[in-house]
């Protein structure tokens, strides 16, 4: 891909070259046409057409760099019309200490004007060019960006459906109810509506929609149902979010394998009761999600980066929103914090 | 009468064994454990002949449990899904049961173990190789060492093990907070830790590649590794090569 990029720059420095050459070679044709000595003709040609090639160079490296907004087109022009000056001015202050004579100085003075407006257009020309040229090298590693997301959204779901029918967690929830129906029947049924319910909630969310905190929720609950039963008195959840709160909209499926990741964590890592909170805050325009699980620092160092599940929403994250900073997590005081901010 | 003790995280996983082994009098439940601490607690006190153990339990997993163990009861082990576990089960253990299991799988486990003679001998074998199996293939295992001091039972990440130390049929591990023996082989923890991080550097040493801060020459042809700690550890001439290539030098 580099590799390709750099033949095709380096195919387009060639072609710059060679138009700034046939410039250069016309001017001083016409030049000549004047009545000119072939040598003053070509002197003058060169000067202004490196003056004016550097000025594109110039133009086009900044826009390379910098691409306008909407509302600086008109900075741009100042730009043109700036460096359009110079190069004209270059030519009419270093051309007479080259080509001497009252007829030539004439000839630069009557043919300012005229050699101001070559340069502004040829300069304007360039800044089109290289606008149109990297907008569009832009928009097509835009378009790489969202293909990339959506094959690791599909990934991604592949991997849910595979982590949330993971093994261990079907398998025991069935041993669960396996237990149940000998002693509490009413119980195993309800179970089994449970696990039902959120294996159909898992299959059908689309990994690009967007739902409130609430439905989140909703779908996390039969989740942590479910867990509890599996756990008993061992497992405890806090879930506080208020209303405005719940409203907001998040990806589908992004808080699930946080607070799963914090149960594994909690539940393996102490023999105590663990208690899982769960809260959602608005601020400003994020909406902070904090889950947070005890753990035992002696003899669990907090991984870099932590667990599989975390780096599967941080990657989800960065391909939703381009940004790698929404995910954080924190270890203190036998507390494991995990955080992510969802843009509104 | 048949002693039987039930470890398993899950309240109702132990209900199933329970309630399956109403069909077997002559087995009685002593108690049931919520981890692999009171698991073994339990089994030191009261001297189960037979357990079922889950694998993935809170703090240290069921094998790292059994290495804690000194007079080994049969085991049956009992787990949903875990693919490291029963590659190692399929080779040496009693039985294992995979979750959910039916009542007549359960009934043909204990068969099995009632069919059994109570010979020590063929059961402490099994043991061995089940756990130098499991070690080897689970990732837990790499990442930490359990040992038993006294009655109490430590967990020890393995960043903060500063070298090994053979001592006759142990090896002690020396970390910051002091020392702890482990009923175990120096090639045990050959096979086990990571290569790249802990290297066999004599007979009776091995030591974290990350601890060393100077290499000295000592004697002929054998070398001296300095430690952060200050501790001094003999490196022999084909432990010199494998440090230097560990290293990079």
């Amino acid at each position: 891909m580099a590799v390709a990029q750099s033949l095709v720059f380096q195919k387009l420095r060639l072609a710059f070259i060679a138009c700034g050459l046939a410039w250069a070679g016309l001017q001083a044709y016409i030049i000549h046409s004047f009545g000119f000595e072939w040598f003053t003709a070509l002197t003058d040609s060169l000067v202004s057409s490196v003056l004016l090639a550097a000025a594109c160079w110039l133009i086009n490296n900044n826009l390379r760099y910098y691409q306008p907004g909407k509302g600086s087109y008109a900075n741009i022009l100042i730009w043109i019309v700036a460096l359009g000056a110079a190069a004209t001015a270059g030519c009419r202050y270093i051309l007479p200490f080259i080509n001497g004579g009252p007829i030539y100085a004439n000839f630069m003075s009557q043919s300012l004007v005229i050699r101001f407006f070559t340069d502004f257009l040829a300069i304007g020309w360039m800044a089109m060019i290289s606008m149109i040229w990297y907008s569009q090298l832009d928009q097509k590693e835009n378009e790489k960006r969202k293909a990339e997301a959506e094959q690791l959204a599909r990934e991604a779901e592949l991997y849910n459906l595979r982590q949330q029918l993971q093994p261990h967690f079907l398998f025991n929830s069935l041993n669960s109810i396996n237990a149940l129906i000998g002693f509490k029947p009413d119980q195993a049924r309800k179970m089994i509506h449970q696990l039902s319910d959120f294996l159909r909630g898992t299959l059908k969310k689309d990994d690009q929609l967007q739902v409130t905190l609430n439905e989140e929720l909703q779908h996390l609950n039969l989740y942590l149902e479910i867990e509890k039963v599996r756990f008993g008195h061992r497992l405890k959840t806090e879930i506080s979010c208020d209303e405005q709160c719940g409203e907001s909209v998040m990806p589908a499926m992004l808080l699930q394998p946080l607070v799963e990741n914090a149960i594994k964590f909690g539940l393996y890592d102490t023999t105590e009761e663990v208690v899982v909170s769960i809260r959602g805050e608005l601020e400003g325009n994020y909406l902070e999600l904090i889950v947070q699980n005890p753990y035992d620092p002696k003899t669990s160092r907090p991984r870099q980066g932590t667990g599989f599940g975390l780096s599967g929403v941080q990657r989800r994250l960065y391909l939703l929103y381009a940004r790698n900073d929404l995910m954080e997590t924190h270890a203190n005081d036998n507390i494991f914090t995990t955080i992510i901010k969802i843009p509104q | 009468m048949i002693k039987a003790i039930l470890i398993d995280d899950e309240p109702l996983a132990r209900m199933v064994v329970r309630e399956y082994l109403l069909d077997f009098p002559q087995i009685e439940v002593l108690q049931e454990c919520g981890d692999g601490f009171e698991g073994l607690k339990a089994i030191q006190q009261l001297q189960p002949d037979l357990i079922f153990l889950d694998v993935q339990m809170p703090k240290i997993n069921g094998f790292e449990m059994l290495e804690l163990v000194d007079e080994q009861p049969a085991v049956i082990f009992t787990t949903a899904f875990d693919e490291y576990a029963i590659k190692a089960f399929e080779a040496h253990a009693t039985d294992y049961l995979l979750k959910p299991f039916s009542k007549e799988r359960f009934n043909k486990a204990v068969d099995k173990f009632l069919a059994q003679a109570p010979v020590s001998a063929t059961i402490k074998k099994d043991k061995e190789e089940l756990l130098e199996t499991a070690a080897t293939q689970s990732p837990a295992q790499h990442e930490r060492i359990v040992v038993k001091t006294g009655t109490k039972v430590k967990i020890i990440p393995v960043a903060d093990v500063q070298y090994l130390q053979a001592d006759d049929d142990y090896v002690s591990i020396i970390t910051p907070e002091g020392s702890f023996l482990k009923n175990k082989t120096m090639s045990f923890f050959e096979q086990t830790l990571d290569p790249r991080h802990f290297v066999r550097v004599h007979r009776s040493y091995m030591v974290s590649v990350q601890e060393i801060t100077r290499i000295d020459p000592y004697e002929k042809d054998s070398h001296l590794a300095i430690l952060k700690s200050g501790a001094k550890i003999p490196v022999s001439k084909t432990g010199y090569v494998k440090l230097k290539q560990v290293l990079g030098i």
